[in-house]
Formats: C-alpha cells, sequence, structure tokens
C-alpha cells in the first residue's frame, strides 16, 4: 500500500484537492483579516455560487470556467450588499452578534436552498469532467489540474491587488487601523463590503472551478466549510499565502493520512495539526494580517 | 359541461335538484353526515441532511392517501377519509421524537415514516409511550424492530435480511457464471449501516470461498475518492463492493469510470447509487452494468408501473422512498379497514395479523413476526441498456444477469 507508485499519486491528488480548500479559504481569510468576522456564512455562500454555476450550464449551456464572467461580478454584488445591507448593518454591538448573524444567514440560504432546489444532489458533466492527463508518475484529472493553476493564479492576483493598488492600500490600512483610516479619509464601511465583496467573489470562482467534479446539495457547503476554517488557521488568519499553503498541506496531509492510516480516521489528521499549530504558533504559519 | 366553461342558470338548477333527489332517497348517508376524517402522521426529515430522501418518502404517502380517498376512503369506518398531518423531523432524531407527541396530542391514528433507521430507533420509542401504530417505512437497523415495541410495524426488510439475501444471490449469479470472481474489494461508509455490512460481508464471504482483499471506510461525506481507487487499482480484485450513500456512491463510481479500473463486477448492497434512476440518467457510462441488492418493485405489476409513470408524471424519480412509503400507506390502510376502529390497541393488533397481499414489491407472503414482516425480501438490480432491470429473484425478474461485465470503453 505504502509503495511510491501510490504515494507519489496520492501526494499529488492531495495538492489538487488541497488547491480547492485554498480557494475556498481565500475569501474566508480576506473577510477574516479586514472585518474580523468569523464568516459562518461562507459555506452556504459557496453552495449558492455552486447554485448558480449549475443552472447557467443547465440552462444556458454555460461552460463553468465560462461562468467565472458572471459569478466573481455576482459574488462581488452579493457579499458588498450582504455587507452593507445585513451585517454591516446589524454589526454596531459585540463580536457574538456578528457570528450570530452570518450563522443567521447560513441558516436561511440553506433552507431558501432545499426549498427552492429540494434536497436532491445535481452534478454536471462536461466533456472534459472525465478527462485525465498523464503527468508520468501519475494520471491527474484535468479539472483538478486547472483548480491547482487557478488556486496560484488567484493567490498572486489577490497578493498584488492587496500590496500594490489604492484599493489594497485602503484594505490594509482598514485591516490595521480602523479609526485611523477613517480620520485619514478612507470609507471604512465602503472598504468594508469591499473586502467582504472581494472574498465572496472568491468563492464564486471556486465555485467554477469545483462543480466539473464535485456536487452540489442544499448542504453542500459544510462539506468544505470546516476544512477552509482549519485551512484559514493553519495558515494565518488574515494570510492569503498561508492560506495557500496551508490548503495544499491540508490536502496532501488529509490524502496521505487517510492511505497511511485508514480512509476514515485520515480525517484525524487535519484536526490533529489543527491543534498542533492552535498549541504551538497560535498565529498559524503565516501569522501576520494580509501578507 | 366543459372544463372552464361556467354554469347556466338552468345547470345549476339540475344539479340542485339531482343533489336534493339523492340526498332524500338515494345516498342520505353521503350528503347528510360525512364521516370523520382519520388523521395519520406523515412523518420524514424534509429538511437537514435527508431532505431528499425525506421529501421523496413524502411524496410516496402522499400519493397513496390520495389514491385511498379517490377510491372512497375506509369503507369500513363510513368512507372515512386519510388526512395527513405532516411533521419535519429535520434529519434529527430527537426533533422526530418531538414531532411524534406533536401529532399524537394532534389526535392521530398512526404515524407513517420516518426513512432514516436512526430517527425511526427514537420516533418508534416515542410512539410506544402512548401505544401509538407507526408503520416504519424504511428504517433497515434490526434495532428497529427488536426492542419488543408492540406499536412498530415494518413491511420492508431490514438490513440483516437484505445483506444475508445480497451475499446468498451474489453466490448464485457467480456460481452460474463459472465462479469469475473470487477475490473482493470492499469499499463502506462510516455509520452503522456501511459498517454493520462490511462486517457481515467479512465473516460470510470467505465462508462463501471468495477472499476479501481490503475493506475500506471512508467518512461522510468525502471529498476525493482517488486514494481509495488507487488502491482499488494496486488489489486488482475480482468485485468491488461498495455500501454507502448516494453523493459517495456517485463520486466513486466516477472516479472508477475516471481511472479506467477494470473489474469484473460491481456488486453493492444497498448501493446509494445504484438502484437510483437519477444515477442511471446522469451518469449512465458510470452506472453500467452495476448490480445492487436494494429495496425493488416487482416490475410485472401493473400498480407497481402505473405508480412509477405517476411519480415521473410528478417530476419525481421513482425511487426505493417513494414506493416503500406508498406501500406503508396502503398497508395501514387495510390494517385500518379490517380493525373497524382508529383505537390504538385495535389497530396494533390488526396491523400485526396483517397478512395483505395487494403491495408492489416482490415479497413473498406477508406474516409479521414482532413487528417486522417476514415475507419481505431484497431485490437484485443490475443497470442493462440505460434501464434498472431485476435479474434475480428470477421468478421477478425482467432483464438477464450481464456477468462478467464487458471491459470499459475507453
Amino acid at each position: 500500500m505504502l509503495e511510491p507508485s501510490i504515494l507519489l499519486p496520492a501526494a499529488i491528488n492531495g495538492l489538487t484537492m488541497g488547491a480547492v480548500y485554498a480557494l475556498i479559504a481565500l475569501g474566508l481569510t480576506l473577510i477574516y483579516g479586514v472585518l474580523h468576522i468569523i464568516n459562518f456564512a461562507h459555506g452556504s455562500l459557496l453552495m449558492a455560487a455552486l447554485y448558480g454555476v449549475f443552472f447557467l450550464y443547465k440552462l444556458l449551456g454555460v461552460d463553468p470556467y465560462a461562468a467565472m464572467a458572471v459569478l466573481v461580478p455576482a459574488g462581488f454584488v452579493a457579499g458588498y450588499a450582504l455587507q452593507r445591507s445585513v451585517i454591516g448593518a446589524i454589526k454596531p454591538g459585540r463580536d457574538q452578534n456578528v457570528l450570530l448573524i452570518t450563522l443567521g444567514v447560513s441558516i436561511v440560504l440553506d433552507n431558501l436552498a432545499v426549498y427552492f432546489f429540494s434536497g436532491d444532489t445535481q452534478t454536471i458533466d462536461t466533456r472534459y469532467s472525465l478527462e485525465m492527463v498523464n503527468l508520468g508518475v501519475a494520471l491527474v484529472s484535468l479539472p483538478r489540474l486547472i483548480g491547482l493553476g487557478a488556486a496560484l493564479v488567484f493567490t498572486a492576483a489577490l497578493w498584488l491587488l492587496i500590496s500594490s493598488t489604492d484599493l489594497g492600500r485602503a484594505i490594509r490600512a482598514v485591516a490595521k487601523e480602523p479609526h485611523g483610516a477613517r480620520l485619514v479619509g478612507i470609507d471604512v464601511d465602503h472598504i468594508f463590503a469591499m473586502s467582504f465583496g472581494i472574498g465572496t467573489a472568491c468563492l464564486g470562482a471556486a465555485a467554477c472551478l469545483l462543480l466539473p467534479m464535485f456536487y452540489v446539495s442544499p448542504h453542500v457547503g459544510q462539506v468544505f466549510v470546516l476544512i477552509a476554517f482549519t485551512v484559514v488557521v493553519l495558515g494565518g488568519m488574515g494570510s492569503f499565502t498561508g492560506a495557500l499553503i496551508g490548503g495544499l498541506l491540508i490536502g496532501v496531509t488529509e490524502s496521505l493520512g487517510g492511505l497511511i492510516f485508514g480512509e476514515s480516521a485520515g480525517q484525524l489528521a487535519i484536526f490533529l495539526i489543527f491543534i498542533a499549530v492552535l498549541l504551538f504558533r497560535p498565529t498559524g504559519l503565516f501569522g501576520s494580517r494580509l501578507s | 359541461m366543459k372544463p372552464g366553461s361556467q354554469p347556466t342558470r338552468r345547470t345549476v338548477l339540475k344539479t340542485a335538484t339531482a343533489g336534493a333527489a339523492l340526498g332524500t332517497l338515494g345516498f342520505p348517508g353521503l350528503l347528510r353526515a360525512q364521516a370523520a376524517s382519520i388523521k395519520i402522521g406523515v412523518l420524514h426529515p424534509v429538511s437537514g441532511i435527508f431532505s431528499y430522501s425525506g421529501t421523496q418518502s413524502r411524496a410516496g404517502a402522499l400519493m397513496a392517501i390520495e389514491e385511498i380517498n379517490a377510491a372512497g376512503g375506509i369503507k369500513s369506518l363510513g368512507g372515512a377519509k386519510l388526512e395527513p398531518l405532516l411533521a419535519d423531523a429535520q434529519s434529527k432524531p430527537d426533533v422526530g421524537a418531538a414531532e411524534v407527541e406533536r401529532l399524537n396530542e394532534a389526535g392521530v391514528a398512526a404515524i407513517v415514516g420516518p426513512y432514516a433507521s436512526a430517527i425511526a430507533i427514537a420516533t418508534t420509542q416515542a410512539a410506544a409511550r402512548h401505544n401509538l401504530p407507526h408503520v416504519v417505512d424504511v428504517g433497515t437497523a434490526d434495532q428497529v424492530v427488536t426492542r419488543g415495541l408492540t406499536n412498530t410495524f415494518r413491511f420492508s426488510p431490514g438490513v440483516s435480511t437484505i445483506v444475508n439475501f445480497g451475499i446468498d444471490s451474489l453466490v448464485r449469479i457467480n456460481d452460474a457464471a463459472g465462479k469469475p470472481a473470487k477475490t473482493v474489494f470492499i469499499v463502506h461508509e462510516e455509520s452503522a449501516f456501511g459498517t454493520n455490512t462490511a462486517k457481515v460481508l467479512n465473516e460470510e464471504l470467505p465462508k462463501q470461498g471468495f477472499q476479501v482483499l481490503e475493506t475500506v471506510k471512508h467518512a461522510n461525506p468525502t471529498r476525493d475518492f482517488s486514494n481509495i481507487v488507487l488502491r482499488i487499482q494496486a488489489a486488482k480484485p475480482d468485485l468491488l463492493i461498495p455500501a454507502n450513500y448516494y453523493d459517495e456512491y456517485v463520486l466513486l463510481t466516477r472516479t472508477l469510470q475516471q481511472q479506467r479500473v477494470a473489474v469484473k463486477g460491481v456488486y453493492s448492497i444497498l448501493g446509494g447509487g445504484a438502484s437510483s434512476y437519477k444515477f442511471v440518467k446522469e451518469f449512465p457510462d458510470a452506472a453500467a452494468y452495476v448490480m445492487d441488492c436494494n429495496h425493488w418493485f416487482d416490475p410485472r405489476k401493473a400498480a407497481a408501473l402505473a405508480l412509477k409513470a405517476k411519480t415521473e408524471k410528478q417530476g419525481l424519480f421513482f425511487s426505493y422512498e417513494v414506493f416503500l412509503n406508498y406501500n406503508a400507506v396502503m398497508y395501514l390502510a387495510d390494517a385500518l379497514e379490517r380493525a373497524k376502529s382508529v383505537e390504538h390497541d385495535a389497530l396494533n393488533a390488526s396491523l400485526a395479523s396483517s397478512t395483505w397481499d395487494k403491495h408492489i414489491l416482490p415479497y413473498g407472503p406477508t406474516k409479521f413476526v414482532n413487528g417486522q414482516n417476514t415475507g419481505a425480501r431484497p431485490a437484485i438490480t443490475q443497470v442493462l441498456d440505460r434501464d434498472i432491470k431485476v435479474i434475480y429473484p428470477n421468478e421477478f425478474s425482467s432483464g438477464n444477469v450481464v456477468f462478467p461485465v464487458p471491459p470499459r470503453k475507453t
């Protein structure tokens, strides 16, 4: 079982799955880094984005990757509006209030999905869903390789956005010192909403990359959200590099842990790492915010 | 009068006169005193993780109630109509038990549901406190009917019956094909259903001459089956036996297809997707030739095919949840008819002594022992020509088994 012919493909599988986790965690870490919100609605927003990809494909024949042109802006608008009209509007007060608001949004979204789409699992079958690429040491699924490439590109793009643009500078200022940022004329509420919007736009992209290899149901967000939280904590809350490295690390750990300790017990390896990071490096691997 | 046309004064007068005549002469009981309806608790997990199955289950139960009422209700009780009181267990046993209390307060004569074994164990226990008759629709765990509850009745088979039938049928199918399968790889989900199934398979298959190469347990949900498929490829089994829920079943079989894994057959026990028209329709290549030991209907019965057509007309897939719930309500209605009463004791006695045989399932004679219909059994199906055919028992078969399966097209 632990021969190189299995270990190497398993590690590559882990990397590609980890890239998906990283993509989902990118938005979560941005929202935490700027707004200091632990967004419990993240999984449900992913679910909503996956339904968006599904219906674009089923009703209009839009390819999932092409759907990014719709889902990324739509995710941004939805996130911006959600922050401005719901979370931001009710936020004043204690942090627990925000937790409850995002939890409430999650419950509402999940149940709306059950009401409108039923609890049924939906999948799409694109012409490339089952395509494999021969890397010499392993056969790897094409949609997964695309996901890995996209995770690298999106992380770099977000890093550039934050480090080299006026918007990025404003986001960093608000993340570090919102009162000071307000004093120098930055519209803090707008930057909060922009950050939430960008975080949700990341989910739109993640959904487009995920659906060719996975399914959507009203509860699919729960499949990924716990892993995404783990990735964010492991990588360092608010760190894009941390989200990428954390995602890949979790993916490989899950894959190899499953192979060595059994698929079911292998999941435990993820949470052992999680506990170890909390104990020995509570700020995560790349602990500074918005690095 | 044509549909959509307005009634004229003349037609209204005619109808009123005819009605008055019937009321005084022909059918005094019908128009003067309508029999009180009989409340039936229809309890399923229509939200939460089992919401798809719960919704399908509810649809099956409501179709049966609609048919019974359209046919004149419960005749021995003056044509009393069945009145469904809908309840949602939210996929949680404690909520299911609380809903039983609510339904009991509302005065239901019996409860039908609640799909999942874990919920059924809680709801039957709660109903037992009131001696309230509870017809379990699916809930395959053996514990559902082995706790001595005199109010609990399951018309469909339990997991032990299904697994034993599955093993026996596998041996017959393999023997008939000249014993091409000697080695087996088992993939199962981690809850009681998958774990117990794998345990029985590991105990029984070696006795039947099969070598179990590996048994792999996976979590619910599992996001990726690539590694499990790598292990299957390395082990090179003749036969793959999955026991898991729909989402994981579909991911597993699609990964098998993607990695072009060649086995002589995929033989599921209660496979989440193998006996699913949805799976066959959406992924016909991944589903091709998959065999499954599962709840199924008798394809030779016109009533079964009529129900299938009716279900599909409503835009639903004809899944086992639909026909088992339809059947459970019909069984309850027959018991009400014979009991001539909605009293709990009388109805429990009637359910326990039932020999009802007008069902649409491939079962033997109906006989209840400790709340379990001993005539209940699963069927073996195989996906052939993009359809699901019964291949065993022979007396119910609608297709000829293909085993070993032809090599997968690349």
